[in-house]
């Protein structure tokens, strides 16, 4: 495929051929074209711009990637509800896009996530344990971000773009050949901080692909209410090409993922890539669906599912036996059980811990109230020792 | 020991950070050819390339987003706003992500960022280029405010701030970016984070920074001929600020006036005022008064010399505070 070619900046109707498809300005009616390998039947088929050859390890691969990321994410929201988590933000139907996207990955790269982004984490090897800290109030992440590079989980939607534009750009001036990429959802798409990402990366030439999970909601808005125009159309208007992908196409994700991280890498500078997906899900255990949505469209979707569509695939080309998915099934109820006890045993914070890391260099306030709540704190073990003591009036 | 207005105090100073890191980036709206809109900036980019001293798309959150990201990358970006009332777009960033971001990487990550903005009145702006935002950033865990009033500490404290591991808000003077003043470029500096004695006195304290501490020594001078004694503290830091150095003050002339020139309402006299009847209780002759900024909008350039504290409404305060 040639990114290249699809350097934008015209209208749609100037571009033809290659370039149009590239960008997807042809339509099939009033849906954009998005590039698509494995059909939600389970079939495989070309595209003209994209393709990907996958050893038979790859695929059970990347089907265990998802399986085990839906089993975490199902075990998460089951904490939520006993009480162990206090939120919990399912990825749900994500799975294709969260997986495809991060083996598309090196380790050098670097990523940028929202909070939802567990199946990308997976793929960089954070600990899932380490996601649920957050989640479980302990701390507000917490992990070591140059660890695997894989930044903070960002809360206040699109404001980790231009953190992803930043780094990119740093990367460009040292002269690595890396690239970052940077999550966000169909919502922060109207964020202003996202349209800066993109101005800037655009005019700094930044290595950065921009990974947009349309999941068509916003908590309760629908798309429509975010664009009149597919989202991947907006890089046309800052200079960059936008492709739109089947989002629960695992394989068509990862072709794509890596062709725009490519690109970003050969000095072509930003890239913008729209997963075509759907929060199966409610936006976090706090939400209601039910409120905003009909049953018979997420029932649509259902037939869409990334994971049985891969599923389908493997067994019609015969490349996994009941052993395959028994063992992955097993290690499943491990990583369940892992999560389960990690969680359970998680300790909360030191009280002091209020105090630590809000400055690197120190703060004389930091330090004077550090001391003085010591104190308070201490003022009540003194009087636990009266009591104790029997000295009572 | 060198001659220099506080806007070439600035340009020396970057420039040294320039020289001496290579990771020291330089980036903003005008930066580059311009030099900036007040010079600041003036020849860096001819010196040190575009690479470095980096002429900015003009959309402040985005500056400060990348910023971040670049501090991440292990560059320690100095960033200016080109005036103070353009900093809000960038608010949201600044105090959402940079000065939250070390904590929640339980330090593991660090942002050395520094911003630097142009604040307050005096030159006959037009709205918007004259404001005072010091408290809305001192109220902020994780970012330091600090605020140079004269050349040496503009020197200096830019060098500090740069070299600060922690993200910097340093706020400029503009009023003052053409007032000379002796830099001694090999001496070591203090903390900039200490408050200096300005002025020597006995009578009563006057506490200020940025653009204030002149009008400050001006009223310590016009108060010595009707025979006053009053002490100036130059603060130079908003957070953390130096309160045993202002205590040790109103400990030896038992009154406090605190001038600024951002509304007086919420604003940093507040927190000064408090936190030295605290300390101070004992010692306090008068309750400890604030002069600054009106609760209303900066007011057109027209009316700015009436709205701005002078010297008039500083000892119109001393009166009051000598007269309990």
């Amino acid at each position: 495929m040639s990114v290249k070619s699809t350097a934008a900046g015209g209208p749609p109707a100037k571009s033809r051929g290659r370039t149009t498809r590239a960008a997807g300005a042809k339509r099939r009616g009033t849906e954009p074209e998005l590039v698509q390998l494995l059909t939600p039947e389970g079939e495989r088929v070309e595209h003209g711009e994209y393709s990907i050859d996958l050893t038979p390890d790859e695929l059970r691969g990347l089907y265990r990637d998802m399986v085990l990321t839906r089993r975490f994410d199902a075990e998460a929201i089951t904490l939520q509800r006993q009480g162990e988590l206090g939120l919990w933000a399912s990825l749900l139907g994500q799975e294709a896009a969260q997986i495809g996207s991060g083996r598309a990955t090196r380790p050098d790269d670097y990523v940028f996530p929202t909070y939802r982004e567990h199946g990308v984490a997976w793929t960089r090897d954070v600990d899932p344990l380490n996601l649920l800290g957050m989640f479980r109030g302990v701390n507000h992440g917490g992990w070591d971000p140059n660890e695997n590079n894989f930044h903070l989980y960002t809360i206040v939607i699109g404001s980790q773009t231009l953190h992803a534009t930043g780094y990119a750009m740093g990367v460009a001036k040292d002269g690595a050949d890396s690239a970052v990429i940077a999550y966000f959802g169909d919502g922060a798409s109207s964020q202003g901080d996202v349209a800066e990402a993109f101005t800037f990366a655009a005019v700094y030439n930044a290595p950065v692909v921009f990974f947009c999970q349309n999941n068509q909601w916003a908590i309760s808005e629908p798309t429509e209410k975010q664009s009149r125009v597919p989202i991947y159309q907006r890089a046309a208007g800052f200079g960059f090409p936008g492709v739109r992908v089947d989002g629960n196409d695992v394989l068509a994700v990862l072709a794509v993922t890596r062709a725009a991280l490519e690109h970003a890498r050969s000095g072509q500078g930003p890239m913008l890539v729209e997963a075509f997906t759907y929060r199966m899900g409610a936006h976090t255990t706090t939400d209601d669906p039910t409120r905003y949505r009909a049953d018979e469209e997420r029932e649509q979707w259902e037939g869409k599912d990334p994971i049985a569509r891969l599923k389908a695939y493997l067994d019609k080309q015969g490349l996994a036996d009941e052993a395959f998915y028994a063992a992955i099934d097993q290690e499943s109820d491990a990583l369940a059980k892992r999560v389960r006890d990690g969680v359970r045993t998680m300790e909360s914070p030191d009280t002091m811990a209020i105090f630590e890391n809000v400055y690197a260099d120190g703060h004389a306030l930091v330090d004077e109230e550090r001391a003085q709540f010591a104190e308070y704190l201490a003022s009540f073990e003194d009087t636990a020792t009266a009591g104790a003591s029997g000295e009572g009036h | 020991m060198t001659q220099m207005a506080i806007a070439k105090a600035l340009n020396e100073s970057l420039r040294k950070a320039l020289e001496s890191d290579p990771k020291v980036l330089v980036m903003g709206e005008d930066v580059g050819k311009l030099g900036g809109v007040f010079r600041i900036t003036d020849g860096l980019q001819k010196d040190f390339g575009e690479g470095r001293v980096i002429d900015t798309p003009l959309a402040e959150s985005g500056i400060v987003g990348t910023a971040i990201g670049l501090a991440l990358r292990g560059y320690r970006p100095v960033v200016e706003i080109q005036f103070d009332g353009f900093v809000f777009p960038a608010y949201d960033q600044i105090v959402t992500q940079l000065a939250k971001m070390h904590a929640r990487a339980l330090g593991k990550v660090k942002l050395p960022v520094v911003i630097r903005i142009p604040y307050a009145g005096g030159i006959g702006a037009v709205e918007h280029h004259s404001e005072s935002p010091e408290a809305l950033f001192a109220h902020v865990p994780g970012l330091k405010v600090i605020t140079p009033s004269n050349a040496s500490d503009a020197y200096w404290m830019l060098q500090q701030a740069i070299e600060c591991d922690d993200p910097v808000i340093f706020l400029e003077p503009k009023r003052r970016y053409w007032d000379k003043g002796e830099v001694d470029t090999s001496a070591l500096p203090g903390s900039p984070h200490q408050a200096v004695v300005a002025q020597q006195g006995t009578d009563l304290t006057l506490a200020a920074y940025g653009p204030m501490v002149k009008v400050c020594l001006e009223a310590a001078a016009a108060a010595a001929n009707e025979g006053r004694s009053l002490e100036v503290v130059d603060l130079r830091s908003l957070s953390p600020i130096d309160f045993d150095t202002l205590q040790a003050s109103v400990e030896k002339t038992g009154r406090l006036v605190v001038v600024h020139e951002a509304p007086v309402f919420y604003g940093s006299g507040a927190e000064i005022a408090a936190r030295i009847t605290e300390r101070c209780f004992y010692h306090l002759e008068a309750p400890v008064l604030r002069v600054g900024g009106f609760h209303a909008p900066y007011p057109p350039a027209r009316l700015e010399e009436e709205y701005l504290p002078g010297l008039d409404r500083v000892l119109d305060a001393v009166d009051r505070a000598l007269a309990f």
